[in-house]
């Protein structure tokens, strides 16, 4: 098997209390290969962000989960925080968002990565202090800005600083979770760009989470589009875009506007997607799609195989002929 | 809807607006020099009635605070403000008033405008009543009704008593814009209308500001997504450090941009096609706070093309030698 990450029929459900469950993953599957990039894109609620923390072990106590996470075909979610934490930060590593929330606010940028080496046994006094300026170096802060509180920062640097504590000890595998959605789009390309040649220069796996469709054509080998907690298409991301065969990626690459184009002619898709704290029935995008027949309100698709490496959820794929563009 | 003939809706000439930098107690003392944020320093533009302007630049770049002053949220340093005809640059509150109605304000984020305790219906009509317009209950009730049918939230009825928590995203956006319709403007400020919303229903939006402009309504939109100026603006101006640094119709800017702020830009953008990885022309550091503000062209720092003179000249905003409309400007000494 030559998978380092690989998950299997991820369900996670969040408990709503009095009103039930919500149920926010519904059986994903994926798989990164070393060096491989991945994205995971989807819009919001589509259970990307969940899916990316289950891996973690990073997910609320109102949650349960089920499935398998495999790293290096060992599984690491059996055994709960005990099974997880000898390979969190470690082997994967995460950076979010807001770069704010990773950092602590009162403590400067170098010391908070000096404590991540000693935690983590990777070095110690001024061996660490040293790592810790070669990280920042490695993503592009000058090493004596260590100094520097993390308000001090402008945000593309604190995201290349929170870049920098992830790769602290040298993980195989660094989850983005919309690492660039703050930021202005020359500090986007710059990030992109460092991320880009951490992947090439240290063979880092990466998994990236976005909406943003356009971020992952251009970083990305693979992409998997989710919806309404699922999977609905996963391929290369030239086949995501040249031979969409689920209708919802064709259409939100349709929604995705591009320099070029004529006026005003950018699709938008009907409705919304649909409630996950009550059973779906049938294919859970067909309200809102633009293709739907028979079977779709009856019999929830499954993601099958449409071509070499590429999988799709959609009924018209077992109809002979169907046009897909 | 607007008397003026072939006079813009709304004319912004040399505009400037400048703020004081707080100093803390330690500069005070010191006797430090007071500093000055540049935040608008020099911008002319002009929005015609069906006409949708784009405002485009990075954070800090001045196009909220243009906006702003437009609007007469914040002061105005020097320059003047015309709108409909009139010098509102100084007019006082009292006088200004009627004119408010007439240009509305669309905000970025449909979560944090609408007031949560409001349903669709109050919160519709509140501009009404503020504006103490609409006359009897029954003329306010219709013309609610008219401006949800504008934004296409239709049939009303399903509309009037729901809450923004039972709205998705896209419907709260139109509720928004509704609110700002009731009042009948004639120009109409959308900060960033969709850059919150899902990408599903993002186009929905524009495509319902576009139907509003060509009825007639002038849109002044500020957005830092050039594609989405690309496919809906009739003109660019792209703003770098307080000013317009290239200004012209949309597919000109777009397609034969001669500023080469513009030209990265426009290469940072992330293409749909993963066969279409072109090299981005990425720009080192990050743009200079307003406070110091570069000499010669503000640009020059940073600009991958500068030669010696560009310290030392400042460029005015002009026709390009390579234009091929005359309306089409840019302010660089070597274009």
């Amino acid at each position: 098997m030559s998978e380092l990450l690989q998950v299997e029929d991820l369900h996670v459900w969040f408990d709503l209390q009095d009103s039930g469950e919500l149920h926010a993953v519904q059986g994903v599957s994926l798989s990164v290969d070393p060096g491989e990039r991945l994205g995971l894109v989807g819009e919001s609620g589509c259970g990307k962000t969940t899916t990316a923390l289950a891996i973690m072990g990073l997910l609320p106590p109102s949650a349960s989960v089920s499935g398998r996470v495999l790293l290096d075909g060992k599984d690491i979610l059996d055994g709960g925080e005990a099974s997880i934490r000898p390979h969190r930060w470690v082997d994967i590593a995460i950076v979010f968002q807001g770069a704010m929330n990773a950092l602590n606010p009162v403590r400067t940028v170098g010391s908070q990565i000096v404590e991540a080496l000693e935690l983590h046994g990777r070095a110690e006094g001024g061996q660490a202090r040293l790592r810790a300026g070669e990280l920042l170096e490695s993503v592009g802060i000058p090493a004596q800005r260590g100094t520097r509180y993390p308000h001090e920062l402008s945000g593309g640097m604190r995201q290349r600083a929170a870049i920098a504590m992830a790769l602290s000890c040298n993980p195989r595998i660094l989850i983005a979770d919309e690492p660039t959605t703050a930021l202005d789009v020359m500090v986007q390309a710059q990030i992109l760009e460092l991320l880009d040649g951490l992947c090439r220069d240290f063979g880092l796996a990466l998994l990236l989470v976005t909406h943003d469709l356009p971020v992952v054509a251009q970083l990305c080998d693979q992409g998997a589009v989710m919806y309404a907690g699922e999977i609905v298409e996963r391929g290369s991301v030239d086949d995501l875009y040249h031979e969409p065969r689920h209708p919802y990626s064709r259409l939100l690459f349709a929604a995705t506007p591009d320099l070029d184009g004529k006026r005003g002619e950018v699709a938008s898709i009907p409705g919304a997607p649909p409630r996950l704290d009550r059973p779906l029935q049938g294919c859970p995008f067909r309200p809102r799609c633009d293709r739907a027949f028979a079977p779709c309100a009856k019999l929830r698709p499954r993601l099958q195989r449409v071509g070499e490496h590429h999988a799709a959820a959609c009924h018209l794929n077992g109809v002979p002929e169907v046009a897909w563009t | 809807m607007n008397a003026n003939g072939n006079r813009p809706l709304l004319e912004v000439e040399d505009l400037v607006v400048r703020y004081p930098v707080p100093r803390g107690l330690v500069s005070s003392l010191g006797r430090k020099p007071k500093e000055n944020v540049q935040a608008v320093d020099g911008v002319t533009l002009s929005v015609r009635s069906g006409e949708l302007l784009a405002l485009v630049g990075e954070s800090g770049c001045g196009k909220t605070t243009t906006a702003q002053a437009v609007l007469r949220l914040v002061d105005t340093t020097s320059g003047a403000i015309r709108f409909e005809g009139r010098d509102i640059t100084r007019l006082s509150t009292r006088a200004l008033r009627p004119l408010r109605r007439r240009m509305q304000i669309v905000y970025q984020d449909p979560y944090e405008s609408l007031d949560p305790r409001l349903r669709v219906r109050a919160t519709v009509e509140e501009p009404l009543a503020i504006h103490g317009l609409g006359g009897s209950k029954t003329e306010r009730e219709e013309r609610v009704r008219t401006a949800l049918a504008r934004v296409e939230l239709s049939p009303p009825e399903l509309f009037l008593e729901r809450f923004p928590h039972e709205l998705s995203g896209g419907q709260r956006q139109r509720v928004a814009i509704a609110a700002g319709l009731v009042l009948e403007p004639s120009l109409l400020v959308a900060d960033e209308p969709v850059s919150m919303l899902d990408v599903s229903v993002r186009a929905g939006v524009l495509r319902l500001l576009d139907r509003l402009r060509e009825n007639g309504l002038g849109i002044l939109m500020i957005t830092h997504d050039l594609s989405t100026a690309a496919r809906f603006a009739d003109r660019i101006a792209v703003m770098y450090l307080g000013r317009i640094v290239e200004e012209g119709p949309a597919q000109e800017v777009v397609h034969n941009a001669q500023h080469p702020y513009t030209k990265a830009l426009l290469s940072v953008v992330p293409r749909r096609d993963p066969r279409d990885r072109a090299r981005p022309q990425i720009l080192t550091g990050e743009t200079p706070d307003a406070v110091r503000i570069p000499s010669g062209c503000r640009f020059h720092p940073r600009c991958p093309v500068a030669i010696d003179e560009c310290s030392l000249r400042d460029p005015v905003l002009e026709r390009p030698r390579n234009a091929r409309t005359p309306d089409h400007r840019a302010a660089c000494i070597l274009a």
